[in-house]
């Protein structure tokens, strides 16, 4: 604005009355502070510093977030569809397979003489193991044919290659081994998922269902969703009533009540999971009161834990902290003089919970319930200790392969498939309930 | 991927900077064991590292972990090795050795027998591995509790199918390593066949076809120290265990447990370097001195676990503090090593993906 004046032609002044006039309605008052800069650019400026200031104080919660919950989580997602080990190790062979069609036998020479080739290389360098895990999960025995192949190869100096191999072990003569290799030559590949659903692909890579007898996994995701809704379902119905005591019972009794609630969620999860075994296994104090009170006879002790029934009991009482905290803290907010109107209004006590008083505790039964669904679909640690054998869930074989079998794909895809549902869940609560009508304490 | 792993590598190259100086400070010079913890730790701590301590002067940490290779990769992965040896079951040192995990080993560096005897001649066929040395033969048996059997008790493998004559619950591992064997044993194979028998789909489907005859009669474990737990507890009669978990059992807590040697499945521990310790030399002396015939004769004396050489046998004796003497605990005293089978790692190295997939869907049904 400073600049404009001085300017002495008149058109010139003319054409910045008329720029003026136009900044004028735009910005109706421009006020500036003493040393000429507009008031707003300074406050901008002020708040900036603040906003920064602010900002600081989050980082480092924001670094945590970042190394210690997004990096292993998209670490997860690539690690479950990537595989690199044969293309990488393999890269002759992939190239030499990169011509073969699959429906037509066994690829020629030039295939067999490089996987020789770079099978003796993996040997000498000890990376074999890498490729031959990987492919064993593919086809069951690929990991001791190249290995033995490898071993055996070593003497085999000049081709041609494909009549020794096939002589040496009769693996290579099936078109299944090569297809095989030449589908696990990706870079990027879904077979992890497909595994985590009981499917495969067959010899025509064609997406089949895995034998009958070996199919464990569908079965395992029902039933984590089942079980995972029995528990939040067992939940809300014993974490209801004693929550409304909560709210309403004066608060000297309400706060020993509180701390009852209270008292096995600071209690260690183990402690409270071995005390379950003590309590409901066959020689168990329950059991053994059911025999002297004469309910069962001696050898007709019930079986309670070791099993679905362990699992679910342990699981409700370890998760009822998290249905009854966000409940009560909804109920809390209630007045009662709403039930009381209901009532005066001539509604029977069934329609005034079910009209009036339900309702307003949805945010709450919407908070518990999905933070212990969540909780308990990724359970994992209660059902291995109580479970038995029917009692596991889907985050017993994650981690049973992050551990046990060592396919970290595997995990990885279930991991991600289980993200996936939580997060599914998740927009399905938004749609119906509305997310900002959850409250969580 | 790459700009997150470049990230990763900043991090650890960070904590190495300033955690580095901090422990060169304190350790003069030291190395870390790790171990399957429990009586077992224990007795590898009295027989190999408090006197390896005592001889050289070398302090050794000793760590505990749950077996498996996914620690041990983790480390020398990101080159980050905090354990220099670790104790490995058969079938992890042949898979980590596959991957690289652990450094080679010379035979020729093992101690030899007192009678000069090369070591190669003296250690059972199998302990001595390209990339780790057995020290101990441990065994996969039936254990039952006798006060459960007024009668005649069970004597043989097949006794703990036959829920018939034997009536009650059964304990089983919740892995088919050896419990498949076990089935096909019982149900008439011997011991030279059952691999054989194992790689046909009949074999398989007999194995099973055994298994769910008795299968409401089965509860699962999941780690060694439920078997006895399980007994002790009366939750079964009869359970597959390891053998020196049960003799722990019988001789320091005192319990009614008898062990079934009939067609036991043996397999050995191994110490195993890891692959990019720092300190290789150290670790290769404390191996040497760990697999020498009086330490694994020693080791005897506090667990029942068998030594990996035969010239320990006559050294070994008394259970420390009794006068049990431990001759007739070992898995491979004659009389019990009649009808044992090796485990074939190799075959569940292959197989290992397909039948446990199998075995956990039966089990879940």
């Amino acid at each position: 604005m400073q600049r404009e004046k001085g300017r002495a032609s008149v058109s010139a002044r003319l054409f910045c009355f008329i720029q003026i006039f136009f900044r004028m309605q735009k910005q109706p008052t421009q006020i500036t502070t003493t040393d000429g800069i507009p008031l707003k650019v300074s406050l901008r400026r002020a708040e900036r510093k603040n906003k920064i200031r602010s900002f600081l104080f989050v980082v480092p919660t924001l670094l945590l977030i970042l190394f210690a919950f997004l990096i292993p989580i998209f670490d997860m997602l690539i690690l479950s569809v990537h595989t690199p080990e044969v293309i990488d190790l393999l890269p002759k062979t992939v190239k030499a397979l990169k011509g073969w069609d699959e429906t037509t036998g066994l690829p020629d020479e030039a295939a067999f003489a490089a996987l020789a080739e770079e099978l003796k290389i993996l040997r000498k360098e000890r990376t074999l193991g890498q490729v031959t895990l990987r492919l064993n999960y593919e086809k069951t025995g690929m990991r001791s044919l190249l290995n033995k192949s490898a071993r055996k190869l070593r003497k085999i100096k000049t081709g041609p290659f494909k009549d020794e191999m096939i002589a040496m072990a009769k693996g290579w003569g099936e078109r299944e081994t090569w297809v095989v290799i030449k589908r696990m030559g990706k870079r990027l590949t879904s077979t992890h998922y497909l595994s985590a659903f009981d499917l495969k692909y067959n010899v025509d890579n064609h997406i089949v269902s895995q034998p009958q007898v070996q199919q464990i996994h569908k079965q395992m995701w029902l039933r984590t969703l089942w079980v995972s809704l029995a528990v939040t379902a067992l939940c809300l119905l014993l974490g209801y009533p004693v929550s409304f005591l909560l709210s309403t019972l004066p608060v000297r009794i309400s706060n020993l009540l509180m701390i009852c609630v209270l008292l096995p969620f600071w209690t260690s999860l183990l402690v409270r999971i071995t005390s379950w075994i003590v309590l409901l296994q066959k020689q168990g104090v329950l059991n053994d009161i059911f025999v002297w009170l004469g309910f069962i006879a001696d050898e007709q002790r019930v079986r309670m834990v070791y099993n679905m029934t362990g699992t679910l009991v342990a699981m409700t009482h370890i998760l009822l902290p998290f249905m009854i905290l966000p409940l009560y803290s909804v109920m809390k907010t209630i007045s009662p003089y709403y039930v009381r109107a209901a009532r005066s209004l001539g509604a029977n006590p069934f329609r005034a919970f079910r009209q009036i008083y339900l309702p307003l505790t949805i945010p709450g039964i919407g908070a518990g319930g999905l933070l212990v669904f969540i909780l308990a679909i990724g359970y994992y640690i209660t059902p291995a200790l109580v479970g038995g054998a029917s009692g596991q869930l889907i985050g017993n074989f994650i981690a049973l392969h992050m551990s046990k079998t060592l396919n970290w794909g595997l995990a990885a895809a279930m991991g991600t498939i289980l993200l996936g549902g939580v997060l599914a869940i998740y927009w399905l609560y938004n749609r119906i309930v509305g997310i900002e009508n959850m409250k969580l304490g | 991927m790459k700009l997150f792993r470049g990230l990763k590598y900043t991090i650890a190259m960070l904590s190495i900077l300033v955690l580095v100086p901090c422990t060169s400070l304190l350790a003069a010079e030291s190395i870390t064991v790790t171990s399957f913890g429990g009586a077992f730790s224990q007795s590898q701590i009295e027989a190999y590292q408090k006197p390896f301590m005592k001889n050289t002067g070398i302090k050794v940490n000793a760590e505990v972990y749950n077996g498996g290779l996914a620690e041990i990769r983790a480390q020398v992965q990101s080159g980050n090795v905090t354990w220099d040896v670790a104790d490995v079951e058969k079938q992890d040192l042949t898979g980590g050795c596959d991957e690289g995990l652990f450094e080679q080993i010379d035979p020729a560096m093992l101690a030899p027998a007192p009678d000069g005897t090369p070591a190669t001649e003296d250690f059972l066929p199998g302990a001595i591995h390209e990339c780790g040395v057995a020290t101990i033969v441990w065994t996969t048996i039936v254990a039952y509790d006798k006060t459960k059997f007024p009668g005649e008790k069970p004597s043989k493998l097949a006794d703990f199918f036959d829920v018939k004559k034997f009536p009650g619950m059964r304990g089983i591992s919740k892995r088919p390593v050896v419990v498949m064997e076990f089935a096909l044993m019982a149900d008439g194979v011997p011991p030279k066949d059952v691999y054989k028998t194992l790689s046909t789909p009949e074999g398989v489907d007999r194995a099973f076809k055994k298994l769910e005859s008795i299968k409401a009669n089965l509860i699962f474990w999941e780690a060694g120290a439920q078997p006895p737990q399980m007994l002790a507890d009366g939750e079964v009669v009869m359970t597959t265990a390891y053998n020196g978990r049960i003799f722990n059992a019988q001789v320091k807590e005192n319990k009614p447990f008898e062990i079934i040697w009939d067609h036991q499945v043996y397999n050995m521990d191994y110490y195993a370097i890891l692959k990019g310790t720092k300190n290789k030399a150290t670790a290769l002396k404390f191996l040497k001195f760990a697999t020498s015939t009086q330490a694994l004769a020693d080791q005897a004396s506090w667990i029942s676990y068998g030594p990996s050489r035969k010239s320990s046998v006559p050294l070994i004796k008394t259970y420390t503090g009794t006068d049990i003497q431990m001759g007739q605990h070992m898995p491979t005293a004659p009389q019990n090593f009649k009808n044992a089978l090796a485990t074939d790692d190799e075959w569940w190295a292959d197989h290992q993906d397909e039948i446990l997939k199998r075995y956990s869907a039966w089990m879940a049904k």
